[in-house]
C-alpha cells in the first residue's frame, strides 16, 4: 500500500508540475495576480509529493520489500541498515528519484526565499522550474519507475554492488546533486528574466546566492568523489579524468566561472549578455552531465543501465531545454543594453580574464570527454582519451589563471594600479618562491616543473591572505586597530580568501602527489619488511574474518619510522557473498598531510601476497583545499549583502539567512 | 591608446588564447589518444611498436600464468584471434578466465608481444566494457545481453 501511495503521489506530482508549467505564466503575462500566486504554493506541494514518494522508496528498501524489482535487484537482507538507505539511489531509478526530489527541493526554496523578488519574476522561475521538473517526472515514470512490482515476490535480494556499500555512497550523490541541480535555479532565472525582458544589477543579486550555494555543494560532492575513489577502489588514484567525473566537473567549472562574471554584472552592471549566457551553460553541462552519466553511452562505474529509450529520452530533455533556451537568448539577447566601461587593468578586466580561462578549459573538458563519442558515431572508430591529453591541455590553461588569481581582489573596479597590486604581492611572491623552492628541497629533487607547480600552489595561498592583509591595512595601522578592522571586513571577502587559498592548497596537493609519490608493487612473505616514504613495513601475516554479508582476507602491517614501531592498518580483500564479487579495501594510514597506501593484490605460491604501496605525499591537501573552498562559500553565503532580504533588512528582521535556506 | 584600440587590442588577446588553446588541444589530441583494437584487427592492420592502443577481448581460458614478481601473462581473444599479453602489477579484483577486459600499452618491438600497463576489467559481474561488448556482438560471441539489460 505504502508504495502505491509513493507511485500515486508521484504521478500527482506530475499533475501539480503541468499546471505550474502554464497557469503562472499566463498570470505573469495578464499580470493577474491570483494565477501568479498559485507558483509558491503548488512548488511547495510538488516538493511534498516528490518526498512522499521519495519516502515510500527508502520504506521499502528499509523493510526489504523484494517485491519490488528495484529493491530486489539492488538490497539485500543482510545488508547494514545505513546502506539500506544510501542504496535508495544507488541505482538507476533511485537515483534519478533523488535528481527530482532535489530540483523540486530548490523550486520549493524559490518559493519561501524567493518573497521579495517581484512577482512576475518569482513565477516565471517556479515555472521554467515546474517545465524541467515535469520532463524528469516523466522520464521517471515513463522509462525508470522504482515502483515497478514483481511477481511473485522474491524471497531473497541480489545485493547492492559491493563498490557501493560504503558511506561515501551514502554522501556524495546528494551533495553532487545538491550542486548540479542547484544551478537550474541559476538556469531558471535566466530564462524566466529573458521571458520577462528585464536583467539589470538586481537580477544578478538574486541569481548569486543560488549560484554560491550549488557551486558550494557541487565542490564538496565532487571532492567526496574524489575521496571515495581514492580509498574505495584500491587503485590509489584519486581523479582519473573518467568521463563521468569530467560530467560533474564541467558544470563546476562554468559554475566558478559564473559565479565571478555574477559579480561584475551585480556590481557594475557589465557583462550582462554573457552572465546570461553562462547560467544557461552551466545547466546544460549539469543536463550533458546527467544524459552521460545515465544514458549508458559510456564505459563507467556510474552506468548502471544500457536501455537505449532511457538515452533517446534524457537526449531529447536535453536539447529541448538547451535548445530552448539558446533560441530564447539569441532572440531576446539584442535587447539588452551594454553595461559599464572599464578599462582592461581593472577588477572587471581580472574577472573576465577569469571567465575566458575557465571556459576555455570548459571547452577542452568538453571536446576530450565528448570526441570518442563523436567519433564513434561519425567512423566507427574507437578511441579513448584519457590523462595524458587533459594533463596537456587543462594543466597548461590552468598556469595562466593560476598566476593571476592574486592579482584580481587587489585591482579596483574600472581601473586598477597594477603596480600597487605588484607592490603589496611582493611579500607573497617572496615568500611562496621560499616555500615552493623549500619544500622542493626537501623532496630531493624531482623535475623543475615541480617547484614551479609548488611556488604557483603558494602563491595562490599567500596572495589570498595578502588581500586579507592589506584590506585590513596591518601594514601602517597599529595591530589591534587592523585587527579590528580585519574582523570588521565584509564576510564576502573572506569567502573570496579562503576560497583563493583553498584553490592554492589543492594545486599543492596535486603537485606534490604527481610528482613526489612511489609506487612499489611487492611480493611479501609473513615478516619480510618493505620501504615507502621514509616508513618501513613488516607484513605480519593473514587472517580470515566474517562480515555482515562477506568473507574478508585482512593482511597486517606494522609501520615504523626509525625502528620504532608508529602505526599498524589491515589491507584486506573482500567476496561479498551475494554476488560473489571481490572488492579490496585498502590500508591507508596517515601521516600529517601524507598517507601510507597499502594495498593487497594475488596470493603467491608458497604463501605470501603481492603488495602495492603508495607513499603520497601531502595528498590530503587536495581535498583539504577542497573543503577551504567549500568553507569560503558557506561564509560568503551568510554575507548580509547575498541575502534575499539584504536591501529590506529592516522591514523584515526575522528573514533568516540563505546559509540556513540552503543547508 | 584610443578606447576603439584598447578593446580591439582585449579581443585580439582573447583570441589568441583562444587560438593557442585550440592548436593545444589539436595537438594533445594527436598525441594522447589510444585506439581500440579486437584481437582479429590486429590481423587486419599492422600497429606499430610503441603506439598506444587499447586491446580488448576475452581473457582465453586456461592462458594466465604468473611469471617472475607480480608479471602476469595472460593471452586476449575474441574467438578468431588471439594476442599474448604481459603486465606487471596487481591485476583488478574482477579480473578472470573468459572474462571481458581492456588493456592499455602498447607492442615491444623485440618481443612483438602486448606490453600493457594499464588493465580494466568489469565492475561487477553483470557489467562489461562497452568496446568489448560491441565487437563481441559483430562476432556472435555475445552470450551476456539478457543478464546485462536486467542491471
Amino acid at each position: 500500500m505504502i508504495i502505491e501511495i509513493g507511485h500515486y503521489t508521484l504521478v500527482l506530482a506530475l499533475a501539480t508540475s503541468l499546471i505550474l508549467s502554464i497557469v503562472p505564466l499566463i498570470g505573469a503575462r495578464r499580470n493577474d495576480m491570483a494565477m501568479m500566486a498559485l507558483a509558491p504554493v503548488g512548488a511547495i506541494m510538488t516538493f511534498l509529493l516528490v518526498l512522499i514518494s521519495f519516502a515510500a522508496l527508502t520504506w521499502a528498501y528499509v523493510v526489504s520489500d523484494f517485491s519490488l524489482k528495484n529493491v530486489w535487484e539492488n538490497s539485500h537482507s543482510m545488508m547494514p541498515l545505513i546502506y539500506k538507505y544510501s542504496g535508495v539511489w544507488g541505482n538507476h531509478e533511485g537515483s534519478m528519484l533523488l535528481w527530482l526530489l532535489i530540483l523540486v527541493f530548490f523550486s520549493a526554496l524559490v518559493a519561501v526565499f524567493g518573497r521579495n523578488l517581484p512577482d512576475s519574476l518569482r513565477a516565471n522561475v517556479i515555472v521554467v522550474q515546474s517545465w524541467i521538473t515535469t520532463a524528469f517526472t516523466l522520464f521517471i515514470l515513463l522509462t525508470s519507475n522504482p515502483f515497478a512490482r514483481l511477481s511473485p515476490a522474491p524471497a531473497e535480494g541480489q545485493d547492492l554492488n559491493p563498490v557501493l556499500q560504503d558511506l561515501g555512497l551514502a554522501v556524495h550523490p546528494p551533495l553532487l546533486y545538491l550542486g548540479y541541480v542547484g544551478f537550474s535555479v541559476c538556469f531558471s532565472f535566466a530564462v524566466a528574466a529573458l521571458i520577462d525582458g528585464r536583467i539589470d544589477a538586481a537580477w544578478a543579486r538574486w541569481v548569486r546566492p543560488w549560484t554560491l550555494a550549488a557551486w558550494t555543494f557541487l565542490t564538496a560532492g565532487i571532492a567526496m568523489g574524489s575521496y571515495w575513489a581514492y580509498y574505495e577502489l584500491g587503485w590509489g588514484g584519486w581523479w582519473f579524468w573518467d568521463p563521468v567525473e569530467n560530467a560533474s566537473f564541467m558544470p563546476w567549472l562554468a559554475g566558478t566561472a559564473l559565479l565571478h562574471s555574477a559579480l561584475v554584472m551585480e556590481k557594475r552592471e557589465a557583462l550582462k549578455i554573457w552572465t546570461v549566457l553562462l547560467a544557461i551553460m552551466t545547466f546544460s553541462l549539469s543536463l550533458l552531465g546527467t544524459f552521460l552519466v545515465r544514458s549508458g553511452v559510456l564505459t563507467s562505474v556510474h552506468a548502471f543501465a544500457t536501455d537505449p529509450t532511457r538515452g533517446i529520452f534524457i537526449l531529447v530533455i536535453l536539447m529541448l531545454f538547451v535548445g530552448g533556451a539558446f533560441a530564447l537568448f539569441a532572440w531576446r539577447a539584442p535587447m539588452l543594453k551594454a553595461g559599464g566601461l572599464f578599462a582592461p587593468i581593472s577588477r572587471e578586466g581580472a574577472l573576465v580574464l577569469n571567465n575566458l580561462i575557465l571556459t576555455v578549459a570548459t571547452a577542452t573538458v568538453l571536446i576530450g570527454t565528448l570526441y570518442p563519442l563523436v567519433l564513434e558515431t561519425l567512423t566507427g572508430e574507437k578511441i579513448s582519451v584519457g590523462a595524458p591529453f587533459f594533463d596537456m591541455t587543462f594543466g597548461l590553461l590552468m598556469i595562466p589563471l593560476l598566476f593571476a588569481v592574486p592579482f584580481g581582489p587587489m585591482l579596483a573596479w574600472k581601473r586598477g594600479d597594477l603596480l600597487g597590486a605588484m607592490q603589496r604581492l611582493y611579500v607573497a611572491a617572496g615568500l611562496a618562491l621560499v616555500a615552493g623552492f623549500g619544500l622542493y628541497y626537501i623532496q630531493n629533487g624531482g623535475p623543475v616543473m615541480a617547484a614551479f607547480g609548488l611556488i604557483i600552489g603558494f602563491w595562490a595561498m599567500f596572495g589570498a591572505l595578502a588581500d586579507l592583509w592589506h584590506r585590513a591595512n596591518f601594514s601602517k595601522l597599529p595591530f589591534n586597530v587592523a585587527w579590528r578592522r580585519l574582523v570588521g571586513l565584509p564576510r564576502s571577502t573572506f569567502g573570496t580568501a579562503f576560497a583563493h587559498f583553498g584553490i592554492g592548497v589543492t594545486v599543492l596537493g596535486v603537485v606534490m602527489v604527481t610528482t613526489f609519490e612511489t609506487e612499489s608493487v611487492i611480493e611479501m612473505k609473513q615478516g619480510m619488511t618493505a620501504e615507502a616514504g621514509g616508513y618501513s613495513l613488516v607484513f605480519d601475516g593473514m587472517r580470515e574474518s566474517i562480515g555482515p554479508n562477506f568473507t574478508e582476507e585482512q593482511g597486517h602491517f606494522t609501520i615504523s619510522k626509525g625502528g620504532v614501531a608508529v602505526a599498524d592498518t589491515w589491507s584486506s580483500k573482500r567476496i561479498y557473498t551475494a554476488r560473489g564479487m571481490p572488492t579490496t579495501e585498502a590500508g591507508i594510514v596517515t601521516f600529517g598531510f601524507s598517507q601510507l597506501y597499502v594495498s593487497l593484490g594475488d596470493p603467491i605460491a608458497g604463501g605470501g601476497m603481492v603488495v602495492r604501496i603508495w607513499w603520497k605525499p601531502f595528498i590530503l591537501c587536495i581535498w583539504g583545499g577542497c573543503v577551504i573552498m567549500m568553507i569560503g562559500g558557506f561564509i560568503s553565503l551568510s554575507d548580509r549583502r547575498l541575502r534575499v532580504g539584504a536591501p529590506t533588512r529592516k522591514a523584515k528582521p526575522a528573514k533568516a539567512p540563505k546559509l540556513e535556506a540552503a543547508e | 591608446m584610443t578606447r576603439k584600440q584598447k578593446r580591439l587590442a582585449i579581443i585580439a588577446g582573447g583570441m589568441s588564447f583562444i587560438l593557442a588553446a585550440v592548436l593545444l588541444v589539436m595537438f594533445a589530441l594527436s598525441q594522447s589518444v589510444a585506439y581500440f583494437f579486437m584481437p582479429s584487427d590486429l590481423a587486419k592492420t599492422e600497429v606499430s611498436p610503441g603506439t598506444r592502443i587499447r586491446l580488448g577481448g576475452l581473457v582465453a581460458e586456461g592462458s594466465v600464468k604468473r611469471g617472475e614478481g607480480s608479471t602476469v601473462t595472460f593471452s586476449v581473444t575474441d574467438g578468431s584471434e588471439t594476442v599474448p599479453v604481459s603486465y606487471t602489477g596487481i591485476l583488478p579484483d574482477l579480473f578472470r578466465e573468459g572474462q571481458g577486459v581492456v588493456t592499455e600499452g602498447a607492442f615491444d618491438a623485440a618481443t612483438r608481444g602486448f606490453v600493457a600497463d594499464t588493465v580494466l576489467a568489469k565492475h561487477d559481474e553483470n557489467y562489461m566494457p562497452k568496446e568489448v561488448a560491441d565487437g563481441l556482438k559483430e562476432k556472435g560471441m555475445w552470450q551476456h545481453g539478457e543478464e546485462a539489460a536486467t542491471q
